[in-house]
């Protein structure tokens, strides 16, 4: 009877990780959707693509919340991960946030409709760029706080690194609007996105921060 | 068996009692305190794997106290235990680093005092070596353990997940094997004084096995143990499991495994008859400090980190122990054979 029970906790075990996995693969995938898009709001403004793009991202919010409330259940009633569930709790409501961001910007790309002088198309998509590219890297580190303790440094320092250029391209984003011509109502919607969208790599680098923590904790 | 006989045996059982619940706790302490298994699980296996060691492999640690000295009367035994059983109480009681194998010792040689016999010093120099040797070694053992362990978990790359099952079966199976051999080493402390004088008589069950007085004896004392681990060890476990905090559950499972090796290396006639047949220095069996071999452990473990974290107090406090607690014993159970013998009327020694 102790055999099956023991085989039954390692299937349990494989059900966990592949839960784990699956929310990070939602995450990588919402950034990949959200770059898309963007890049197509600003080629066609609201359409029918912009549409399907945005009913990806909701769609992958609604399943990693399903996944991450199943995950908190498990480790709490199984009483599984006791050293560590508190920080992997936290890791993963944080990394929930971030998704929450990408779907409320696409959501405000599709209630303001925000008119995006062409001018100014280049840097949104280096914004854009840079944000996503920040959120990819923190996906990178999360895995290996499950995995490979020790790797978590080596995605980290990218996600400071893409924060900083995210910060640099919307600070000179921000100037170039508030130089221009245009009304001063216009300017602070288009200062309003660009916040937007470098508010997701700031919520990376302080995701970051706490992952790096929680790596150090969970040395052997 | 008759009351008097019950009544004697009483001071062993007691001492068995207190060793399950302090002892149980340098084996599960760390996997129950941290929750990674119920203390239910723990008891059960714990009790079973004490009273195996006990019965199977108990004898060769309790040979050398044997040959420390034989204490050959039932009242001799019954004070030689309740001494080591009153010190340990009294200096824990004082707040003073105490371990059972230490106090046992005191009393055999109180009672070769008493009783005029003459002390092995061989035997003597062998077992206070031994003592040193333990927690140095436990150390020795974690250090290169714990290395190799994060070694292969470096290059496994578990999932954080999976690393917790298997964490959890290996504190399991470290814990049973940590039974088994606290059983096999330390059942010397419970019963070994009584070993010369044994009540029992040798048994066949069925034509089949023979199940020796000795054996009884130790069953006794296992089930001794068993019933300190089950009433009292859950909330020594906690505690130790709370202090030994900074430990990660990898380490704690080194410290148990360090821990367990050493008493089994100490316990195991196998080895010694394995070491024997190859021609190699073989290993004393002697009954050592579960908790000193657990201090050993956890040191290891700090001064492969660094060392910060290392309080030299505890290991002083060790040392101390080795001098005071077979002084006090030895004291103690002087005393009470000059009581037991010229006020009670009962034969200590022939």
């Amino acid at each position: 009877m102790a055999l099956p029970k023991a085989i039954s906790i390692f299937r349990r075990t494989r059900e966990l990780e592949g839960e784990i996995d699956e929310f990070m693969d939602n995450l990588a995938q919402a950034a990949l959707a959200f770059k898309r898009a963007v890049s197509i709001f600003l080629a066609e403004g609201r359409s029918t693509e912009f549409d399907e793009k945005l009913a990806q991202v909701n769609d992958l919010e609604s399943r990693s919340d399903y996944l991450r409330r199943g995950i908190e259940r498990q480790l709490y009633s199984q009483t599984l991960i006791p050293e560590s569930r508190g920080d992997v709790l936290g890791l993963l409501e944080n990394l929930d946030s971030v998704l929450n961001n990408f779907e409320g910007t696409l959501w405000g790309f599709s209630i303001e409709n925000p008119d995006i002088p062409e001018q100014y198309h280049d840097d949104y998509k280096a914004l854009v760029e840079q944000a996503t590219a920040a959120v990819e890297a923190l996906v990178l580190a999360s895995r290996a706080f499950f995995r490979n303790v020790e790797m978590v440094g080596d995605h980290m320092h990218k996600v400071i690194f893409y924060e900083k250029e995210a910060d640099k391209v919307s600070t000179k984003l921000k100037r170039q609007i508030f130089d221009s011509d245009i009304d001063l109502a216009h300017k602070w919607h288009l200062r309003h996105f660009v916040e937007l969208i470098d508010t997701i790599a700031d919520v990376s680098e302080d995701v970051a921060d706490r992952l790096a923590i929680y790596a150090i904790k969970r040395r052997f | 068996m008759d009351f008097a006989t019950l009544f004697f045996l009483s001071s062993g059982l007691f001492l068995g009692w207190s060793l399950g619940a302090n002892d149980a706790a340098n084996v599960f302490g760390t996997a129950v305190g941290s929750r990674m298994i119920r203390f239910s699980t723990a008891a059960l296996i714990c009790s079973v794997f004490v009273i195996l060691g006990a019965v199977m492999s108990g004898t060769g640690a309790a040979h050398t106290l044997g040959k420390l000295g034989a204490i050959n009367a039932l009242g001799g035994a019954f004070m030689a235990a309740f001494a080591a059983a009153l010190s340990v109480y009294l200096m824990t009681k004082a707040g003073l680093p105490v371990s059972t194998p230490q106090a046992i010792v005191g009393a055999i040689i109180g009672w070769n005092l008493f009783s005029a016999t003459e002390t092995d010093s061989s035997t003597l120099t062998t077992i206070l070596v031994t003592w040193v040797v333990c927690p140095v070694l436990a150390a020795i053992i974690a250090v290169l353990l714990y290395k190799s362990t994060v070694w292969f978990l470096r290059n496994a790359n578990f999932h954080m997940i999976r690393l917790d099952a298997y964490t959890r079966a290996a504190l399991i199976l470290a814990g049973a094997f940590g039974a088994y051999s606290l059983g096999a080493n330390n059942i010397a402390n419970v019963m070994g004084v009584f070993v010369p004088s044994s009540p029992f008589s040798d048994l066949s069950v069925m034509g089949l096995a023979n199940f020796s007085s000795v054996e009884q004896l130790f069953l006794l004392g296992g089930l001794a143990i068993a019933v300190g681990v089950i009433t009292y060890s859950e909330r020594v476990m906690i505690t130790v499991g709370g202090g030994m905090l900074p430990l990660s559950p990898v380490a704690a499972w080194v410290v148990v495994m360090a821990h367990s090796i050493v008493l089994f290396l100490f316990a195991s006639r196998g080895l010694q008859a394995l070491l024997l047949s190859y021609d190699l220095p073989t290993i004393p069996l002697v009954p050592v400090s579960s908790s000193q071999a657990v201090v050993g452990a956890v040191l290891g473990i700090g001064l492969l980190q660094g060392g910060r974290a290392i309080r030299w107090r505890i290991v002083g406090s060790v040392s101390l122990g080795w001098v005071v607690t077979p002084l006090v014993a030895g004291i103690v159970c002087y005393i009470g054979l000059f009581f037991l013998q010229n006020v009670f009327g009962q034969e200590v020694y022939q």
